[in-house]
């Protein structure tokens, strides 16, 4: 009986012949925590007394509240610098040379196919797009990962999900997550793997994957994970740490279910407050907005920029309407000034930061009033996630959001005037 | 194996973990008192209302979202001694579990206030005030196996791992 691409991944990092039901313990190559989750980590690796430490292994990336957002953040990021100070640990990204933790991780080379990566980050999910094996896990066992250089894992079932056709114009990756997850539900794939087949991968963009992964987790999914082709191979070229080997799943290998999806179906969508599953076809609703945020370990790539500013080009940001553009890294950000992206937005009267997962998560820089409607290219659009309880986040694409920052209401491109 | 009594505070399906508690709350000098932010944005004032001991009843997909240890050691500190949902998210399944948050899966369609006893050596939620009664399945060997050692330190420490 064959394998999926969990399965083999799992088997190869266990020395065991991994089927899904089982509890391995399988080695990690990589462990990543950022400043809101390491240093609960930090401490429990203190209490674990161990005489090791898989330096090499561990990544920490401050994101969340850098740059400090005030005292207690300062404080907080203080001790994930001191940690890695004091313990030499080499993979820190500090302030001004890192950005969003997992544009980092696939910036920086430590994502690659085939690699069984964990992190203190539910949206550790995102490298699938780049076919490794990697899932959010809490603090405690990244102390245990640091420590051991392995973790426990339930070898999870595997939701097949067959793609075909090509997006329409204006249409990408993230409109067919927010899709999939409208279908499936916010636990549709709990526990679970989604991995994905079909001509249709072929015709998407790494960046797009990345963003179908990322949202993997908005669906309860263990993993999101992407054949690795020649995109991938050279989307990591570049970039990659050490060696890497692909992994594909067997023609025979077991599913517990299997969606399709004609790509070319697919319309602009945007989720509704306050789950990821409120998906709606923009053309179907009418929402007037206060804030249009494009960003995030979702949609904060050069990609993203690129195609939103292709909208906002020529174009002015409807008066009231704050546009927030955040890019995820600062490689990102520099390539924005080079390819003239920057000007762009400023013309058009976006008010643009540095790398931070910032408001993404209601943590600062674009919190929300009461009452306040954001459309947002980020993740979640939970009851307050962006600020106050009675605010509202609608989830879409770098299409939609730089469109509604426009137009001052969600809309597809195709609306706006000129 | 354990026998708990508590009073019930009853949540729907969804439970995310920005509800459980905020992002905004997530700084290391809160570390030793998350449990007075939990649930503040969704229903204020409960935190100060939980006694040590009470049950939190759930629906499905309990605790989906972040991956914020915060969320199950806020509900610690707040004194629950379990939560009993239909079904759980993966991450706060993972991180209750590895810090010593007893979760148990039932569907338990009690009401607000209802005195519960649960016993998990023969997998029963006993709901005193209507006088009903749950099943529940036993947690598999690894996964009770940590809990009786008080979570994955400690597993870590004895050299079970």
């Amino acid at each position: 009986m064959g394998k999926t691409i969990a399965e083999k991944i799992l088997s190869e990092k266990s020395g065991t012949d991994a089927k899904a039901g089982q509890i391995v313990v399988a080695d990690i190559d990589y462990v990543m925590v950022n400043d809101v989750t390491g240093p609960i980590a930090f401490r429990e690796y203190g209490k674990l007394g161990a005489g090791s430490m898989f330096k090499d292994r561990m990544v920490l990336i401050p994101d969340h509240y850098v740059p400090n957002k005030d005292v207690a953040s300062a404080e907080q990021a203080k001790e994930m610098r001191v940690f890695a100070k004091e313990h030499g640990i080499a993979n820190y990204y500090e302030v001004g040379k890192g950005g969003v933790c997992h544009q980092m991780m696939i910036e920086e080379g430590f994502a690659a196919p085939g690699r069984l990566i964990v992190g203190a980050d539910s949206h550790t999910c995102t490298y699938g797009g780049i076919n490794a094996f990697s899932t959010g896990i809490g603090s405690t066992e990244a102390a245990v990962a640091f420590a051991t250089g392995r973790l426990w894992f339930k070898v999870p079932e595997t939701i097949k999900v067959e793609l075909t056709g090509k997006f329409r114009k204006n249409v990408g990756g993230k409109d067919l997550i927010i899709k999939i997850i409208t279908d499936i539900g916010v636990d549709g794939a709990n526990y679970k793997v989604l991995e994905f087949h079909g001509e249709g991968v072929s015709g998407m963009t790494v960046a797009d994957r990345l963003a179908v992964s990322n949202m993997a987790i908005e669906a309860g999914g263990k993993a999101g994970i992407f054949p690795c082709d020649r995109l991938t191979e050279a989307y990591v070229k570049d970039t990659v740490k050490g060696k890497y080997a692909p992994v594909s799943a067997d023609s025979d290998a077991v599913y517990c279910s299997v969606l399709r999806y004609d790509l070319s179906k697919i319309e602009s969508m945007v989720a509704f407050p306050h789950l990821p599953s409120n998906g709606h076809a923009v053309k179907d609703t009418n929402v007037k907005i206060d804030q249009a945020y494009l960003g995030s370990c979702t949609n904060g790539r050069i990609e993203d920029m690129r195609i939103a500013a292709g909208i906002v080009k020529g174009r002015k940001v409807c008066p009231d309407v704050r546009f927030l553009v955040v890019p995820a890294s600062q490689r990102v950000y520099r390539q924005m000034l080079d390819e003239g992206l920057m000007q762009v937005f400023l013309d058009a009267g976006a008010f643009i930061s540095g790398p931070t997962c910032g408001a993404c998560l209601g943590g600062y820089m674009g919190i929300l009033a009461s009452g306040e409607k954001a459309v947002s290219s980020t993740n979640r659009n939970f009851i307050g996630r962006m600020g106050d309880k009675d605010s509202e986040v609608y989830l879409a694409g770098p299409e939609v959001v730089a469109a509604s920052a426009i137009a001052g209401r969600i809309v597809v491109p195709d609306e706006l005037e000129g | 194996m354990t026998k708990i009594e508590g009073k019930a505070w009853v949540f729907g399906d969804n439970v995310d973990t920005d509800q459980i508690i905020p992002a905004e709350r997530l700084v290391s000098v809160n570390l030793g008192r998350l449990n007075d932010f939990i649930f503040e944005k969704v229903r204020p004032g409960v935190a100060q209302q939980i006694e040590k001991g009470d049950v939190l009843v759930a629906g499905k997909n309990f605790g989906c979202g972040s991956s914020r240890e915060h969320a199950p050691l806020s509900l610690i500190q707040a004194g629950f001694s379990c939560v009993v949902a239909e079904s759980f998210a993966r991450i706060f399944y993972r991180n209750s579990m590895n810090i010593g948050l007893l979760l148990i899966e039932c569907k338990a369609d009690v009401k607000e206030g209802d005195v519960l006893s649960v016993d998990t050596s023969d997998g029963r939620i006993v709901d005193r005030s209507a006088g009903k009664e749950f099943k529940f399945q036993g947690h598999p060997p690894f996964i009770a196996r940590l809990i009786e050692s008080g979570g994955l330190v400690n597993l870590v420490k004895e050299g079970k791992f």
